[in-house]
């Protein structure tokens, strides 16, 4: 009786770690392709804001949340193309732009929320086709009876929304394009050393502005996840400083892509932990208090950052203008 | 030579920034469906028509000019500090033990512990961040971000346990003293038969401030320190021919830095709480980033940069009454487009004004 | 697939007599200053060709230009005789244009194939493009001596590897001209020989060839035909062999070069600097000093000689207190701090070294602070600049610097004037007022003529000689073997790390500290 209980409870676990760490992946990988072009992002949080904002608010308008989704993409490229103009047009500095983006999009929300639904800053609720499902996958209520991996099946993988999957594919397509493409190849370039593409034809430009936007396809659909298919509406400030943990994770995984995964597998976990467990009590001795949970990926982020167990080397162009040398 | 004189450089460039930062905010107005003008108008008069105003607009452009100076010393190191969110908010926790550990009997005895409680609480919260930047090279960006999450996450850990008021439901702690309640305007300026608003949380922190500001212009242009500071920030590898110690002077900066975020709390939570509460920093961290980017890093700049967002938080709840369909959020919008135009998009005015003043010039020649 | 390549061999394989390069009328001006002033150019195929010019005369504005890095404000580019428009590089690669640029542009963590296929890769996918590369990359390294590991990482390559890379690089996008800038500037002289082998070969094939440079025997040794160039304009362009040394020198800087600096014999006097055994290992782990020894006697000045990168910039910075070694050293017979608290420029200034480092914009000088706030750059702790334990003396300061501007002829004489908007040879003076006037036991000078306008390079000899002949101790770095040979009074080679050997100015000649630079000739015991 023990046991079985302590298995559905990590079988809970397990289920809410995916679903957590799902906006953890797209934010991350949007952080992967800006960064290993050279440019800075901390403006993640923003642009799933603002995406998550413009998903409900579409969804809700047209009623289907595939629009609704493209709607919150567009808003999300929208404020990438901005933080392009800033950090590659005209070489301003990209921290800053991150940080007037992530401002922009806490007021913009609220603001356009409240004028056109009067309910603080919240979308109407969301039903029907206006929201993603659960779709189970085949064979899962079949295989359920197998032992262990039955249960992990029908109830840890299985039974969850479609953008649970993309986001887990989009892990080992970001791979292949990075590492097996001729646009993979010239992005890591132009984060190295952009002088190198320069010199060789290739427009530094379009490039970055490729990265960026791509970035902000990503944290289209993370922002698009949080209010069309974890939640059922947007709420003010819902990303709650996931663009910074994405952040964190994405220093943590090194900038690789695998890597990623396992980081935001491992800040999803400890998501899900500090949702389902507020203080964990250890043999009664003491305990852990949530905000410790809480705030481990954070301080397990400094950690590598300080060096202390091994050592996380940014793009060496990252953050740097590109200007030709005379 | 220089490319446009100083005077453009200094006050025009900013100047179009700021008007560019307006009038996008007069779309996003216009967009909800109010008249921008009238927005405006409803902003000045509710930040400056009254001594309550005026009261709430100092009591903001206080806290900016702690944070923005905070975040312009560090600039000047060329250390791009953050963490003026997580600094300031441990600088309340060094001000609530300051003020808790004592029953203090006046405030001029109090407040110059209670400074140093906050200015050291702050300042030790950049310090590990400033020394693994110095020693071990971790972007002070990132560790500083990461630092406000976890300073956060202490701050609630503390005010749900050892400084939790066990009287009440509240994650808060108990109220100080009387002995520990600073002076207000309307105390000051009564017997001397000004009429200042009672309900104005305006206090003296504000001359602290301004004291600072001072304080801060001295440090960076008349002494050897500054010289130092500004030299390194110029150029590292300058500083280390000229013998200056990069951790020395990363360490030192950031220490300053820190505890001039630390300095808030003295404004809002012995100023204004009397008591110390979860997230009374409110984004004063992040809005010293535009007022420091505003006024050019120098004090008196801060010092106006930070009346003006002083100006646009007091307004913006005035906003809220005014124009029911126009949030206060609104004022969140505009730091937003102030950050973006004068911090990020200087060169997009720059560039243009640098060929218009060449070709002045050539033509004059 | 690679449509661009055989476009370029097409053109090559035509007959033609027209020349590989014209160009007609090309000015270019960055803001108010004309880099390039109606530049008319032609080189002519199969041709070894030399611009020569001193720094800023604009050389690499001009090649820059011709590979599409900046478009031309007019002028037109002819490539094999057919009017070729180049809005970018790609353009110039397609026309079968390649560059070794100085600063390599390579990507550091990538490897020498990535590097050579990043920009002409085969379609859309990696894998073909690298096994194509790999191919044609063992055969080109046949072909031209032109061996590298194609699986190594950049970054773990020496600087005559990764030039190859670079060639390789051009070669592998089929370019039948080849423009290099300063290309031996960091190599050996072994390497540079082996860069001008095969440069040989490449010509042999019938590829055409631009070399950038400011080293004159470069041009004699390789060069068919050679251009001078100077502020801007195209002076002059003749055959190599109908041309010398002095006369190249003389169109460079437009009147004749007064080598020879007028100085008395020197007096030397008591040992003020005495370098044992120094060894100093950087952070990769490479040895760069392996065990120096000096001496330098009071009112003399000690030359040090060397192509650059062969640890003469690291002796320096042991001396200025900025590098960490072992080894000894003692100053007026005190031994100097090399590795604890005192190994710092403010402990080094205090025990009476001044420097004038190498590079002035990036060490020297903070270029956005103004004339007077440099005069107190390094000494800011100097009493004589503070009013008080707290404050700096602002008025003082400026008045020190205005009287310093005007003893060194320092123009415009304008103390608040920023650093950056000085030409050269003035900021250089800046330096030179700040470190002389303190009057040290030691000074040191790097490349104190680098970047500077002739007139001022008289000013700078004279004052250097002027303190040696106050007693001071002087030791000189330059890369100008003609500076070393007109200052110094003794003379030190530096070949990878170490003294060649020492020689009298009066008992040698380029000929041999040429060969001790490139590590021939007799080792000295150290």
């Amino acid at each position: 009786m023990e046991n079985s209980h302590s298995f559905v409870l990590l079988l809970v676990t397990l289920n809410q770690t995916i679903n957590v760490s799902v906006v953890l992946i797209f934010a991350g990988l949007a952080g992967l392709f800006s960064e290993r072009s050279g440019i800075f992002d901390i403006g993640l949080e923003g642009k799933m804001l603002i995406s998550a904002f413009f998903a409900a608010s579409v969804s809700y308008q047209t009623g289907n949340v595939w629009v609704g989704m493209l709607g919150g993409i567009a808003a999300s490229m929208v404020f990438a193309l901005i933080h392009g103009l800033t950090s590659i047009t005209f070489r301003g500095n990209q921290l800053i732009s991150g940080v007037a983006i992530n401002f922009l999009a806490s007021g913009l929300t609220v603001v356009l929320g409240n004028a056109w639904y009067r309910q603080g800053g919240q979308t109407p609720q969301l039903s029907g086709a206006a929201r993603f499902h659960e779709i189970t996958l085949p064979f899962a209520d079949t295989l359920r009876g197998i032992p262990l991996l039955g249960p992990l099946y029908s109830d840890v993988i299985s039974g969850h929304t479609p953008l649970v999957y993309v986001a887990f594919l989009m892990v080992p397509l970001s791979w292949w394009v990075l590492y097996r493409t001729r646009f993979g190849l010239r992005l890591r370039a132009v984060g190295e050393n952009p002088a190198s593409v320069d010199t060789a034809g290739i427009s530094v430009i379009r490039l970055r502005f490729t990265a960026v936007l791509i970035a902000g396809v990503l944290c289209g659909m993370a922002g698009a996840y949080l209010s069309t298919s974890q939640g059922a509406a947007f709420g003010k400030e819902m990303t709650a400083g996931r663009g910074y943990i994405a952040l964190a994770a994405l220093i943590f995984a090194k900038w690789r892509p695998w890597y990623l995964l396992m980081a935001t597998l491992l800040f999803g976990l400890l998501e899900a932990i500090s949702n389902l467990f507020p203080n964990i009590d250890v043999f009664g001795i003491f305990t852990i208090p949530v905000q410790f949970t809480q705030a481990l990926p954070y301080i397990l982020t400094v950690v590598i950052l300080a060096g202390f167990v091994g050592k996380a080397v940014p793009p060496r162009a990252g953050g740097e203008p590109y200007v030709k040398e005379r | 030579m220089d490319k446009m004189p100083k005077w453009a450089d200094v006050f025009l460039v900013p100047f179009i920034n700021l008007l560019l930062a307006f009038f996008v905010s007069g779309l996003v107005v216009l967009a909800v469906g109010e008249n921008p003008f009238q927005a405006i108008w409803i902003m000045i008069k509710g930040s400056l028509g009254s001594t309550a105003g005026l009261g709430y607009t100092l009591y903001y452009a206080t806290n900016y000019i702690f944070t923005g100076l905070a975040v312009a010393v560090a600039f000047h190191a060329r250390l791009f500090n953050i963490g003026g969110e997580g600094q300031a908010a441990m600088g309340g926790v060094g001000v609530a033990v300051v003020l808790l550990a004592f029953n203090w009997q006046h405030w001029w005895l109090a407040l110059p512990f209670a400074i140093i409680g906050a200015g050291s609480f702050g300042a030790f919260w950049a310090a590990i961040p400033a020394y693994l930047q110095a020693k071990r090279g971790s972007h002070i960006v990132i560790t500083t971000i990461m630092f406000n999450f976890i300073a956060a996450a202490v701050l609630g850990y503390l005010l749900n346990g050892a400084l939790k008021n066990p009287n009440n439901q509240n994650a808060e702690t108990v109220p100080f003293g009387p002995g520990a309640h600073l002076p207000t305007a309307h105390e000051i300026l009564a017997p001397l038969g000004i009429q200042f608003s009672k309900s104005a949380p305006l206090n003296i922190s504000f001359l602290l401030a301004l004291l600072c500001a001072f304080l801060v212009f001295v440090l960076l242009w008349r002494t050897r320190l500054g010289f130092a500071i500004r030299a390194f920030g110029q150029s590292e590898t300058a500083a280390r021919y000229a013998g200056i110690n990069a951790v020395k002077i990363t360490m030192i900066t950031m220490l300053i830095s820190g505890a001039l975020a630390g300095m808030l709390s003295i404004n809002v939570v012995m100023g204004e709480q009397g008591r110390l509460i979860k997230e009374f920093v409110e984004g004063a961290g992040f809005v010293g980033i535009a007022v420091a980017l505003m006024g050019r890093s120098h004090p008196f700049g801060i010092v106006l940069a930070a009346i003006l967002f002083g100006m646009l938080t007091q307004g913006g709840f005035e906003l809220l009454w005014e124009m029911p369909d126009l949030s206060k959020e609104m004022v969140l919008v505009i730091q937003a487009l102030i950050i973006l135009f004068t911090g990020a998009l200087d060169n997009m005015v720059r560039m243009p004004l640098e060929k218009l003043f060449l070709r002045l010039r050539k033509e004059q020649s | 697939m690679c449509s661009v390549a055989t476009k370029g061999r097409q053109e090559t394989a035509a007959p033609s007599t027209a020349p590989a390069i014209e160009l007609r009328g090309i000015s270019k001006a960055f803001g108010p200053v004309q880099a390039n002033k109606d530049i008319s150019l032609s080189v002519a195929r199969g041709a070894i060709h030399g611009i020569v010019g001193e720094n800023g005369a604009g050389k690499s504005t001009l090649m820059s230009i011709l590979y599409g890095f900046y478009k031309a404000d007019a002028g037109e580019i002819f490539i094999g005789g057919k009017l070729t428009p180049i809005h970018g590089s790609q353009d110039a690669i397609n026309a079968g244009i390649g560059m070794v640029h100085q600063h390599f542009k390579l990507v550091e963590n990538f490897t020498v194939l990535e590097n050579v296929i990043l920009g002409a890769e085969d379609g859309q996918m990696l894998r073909p493009s690298l096994a194509k590369a790999r191919k044609l990359l063992a055969e080109l390294s046949d072909e031209y001596e032109l061996s590298v590991d194609p699986d190594a990482m950049i970054e773990n390559l020496s600087v005559g590897h990764q030039q190859r890379v670079e060639i390789l690089k051009a070669l592998y996008r089929q370019a039948d001209i080849l423009i290099l800038d300063e290309p031996t500037g960091v190599l050996t002289p072994a390497e540079a020989d082996h860069l001008f082998r095969i440069l040989n070969g490449l010509k042999a094939q019938g590829k055409t060839i631009i070399l950038i440079t400011h080293k004159l025997r470069e041009i004699m040794e390789i060069t068919d035909t050679v251009s001078v160039m100077r502020r801007g304009e195209m002076t002059a362009t003749v055959q190599t062999k109908d041309t010398s040394p002095e006369n190249l020198a003389e169109l460079m800087v437009g009147r004749k070069v007064l080598l020879e600096v007028e100085k008395k014999p020197a007096t030397p006097g008591a040992c003020v600097l005495e370098i044992e055994n120094l060894r100093v290992v950087d952070e990769k782990g490479v040895e760069r000093l392996k065990g120096i020894s000096l001496a330098v006697q009071a009112g003399e000045i000690l030359g040090i000689a060397g192509v650059s990168g062969n640890g003469q910039s690291e002796l320096m910075e042991v001396l200025g207190g900025y590098q960490t070694a072992t080894g000894t050293v003692r100053l007026n017979g005190r031994e100097l701090d090399l590795t604890g608290r005192h190994s710092d420029g403010q402990s080094r200034r205090n025990s009476g070294i001044a420097h004038v480092p190498e590079d002035r914009h990036r060490e020297g000088l903070i270029l956005e602070f103004s004339a007077w706030e440099n005069m107190a750059f390094g000494y800011h702790n100097d009493p004589k600049y503070n009013k008080n334990a707290l404050l700096m003396d602002n008025a003082a300061l400026r008045e020190d610097t205005r009287q310093k501007m005007d003893r060194f002829d320092v123009r415009p004489p304008i103390p608040r004037l920023q650093a950056k908007n000085f030409s050269g040879g003035n900021q250089q003076k800046l330096v030179l007022a700040r470190e002389i006037e303190r009057n040290p036991d030691l000074l040191l000078v790097g490349q104190p003529t680098r970047g500077v306008d002739i007139g001022a390079i008289e000013f700078i000899h004279k004052r250097i000689i002027q303190l040696r002949d106050e007693g001071k101790a002087i030791l000189l770095v330059s890369v100008e073997l003609e500076e070393i040979l007109s200052l110094s009074d003794r003379i030190a080679v530096m070949f990878d790390g170490r003294i060649m050997g020492e020689r009298m100015p009066e008992d040698t000649d380029e000929k041999e500290l040429g060969l001790l630079m490139a590590g021939m000739g007799t080792r000295e015991a150290n």
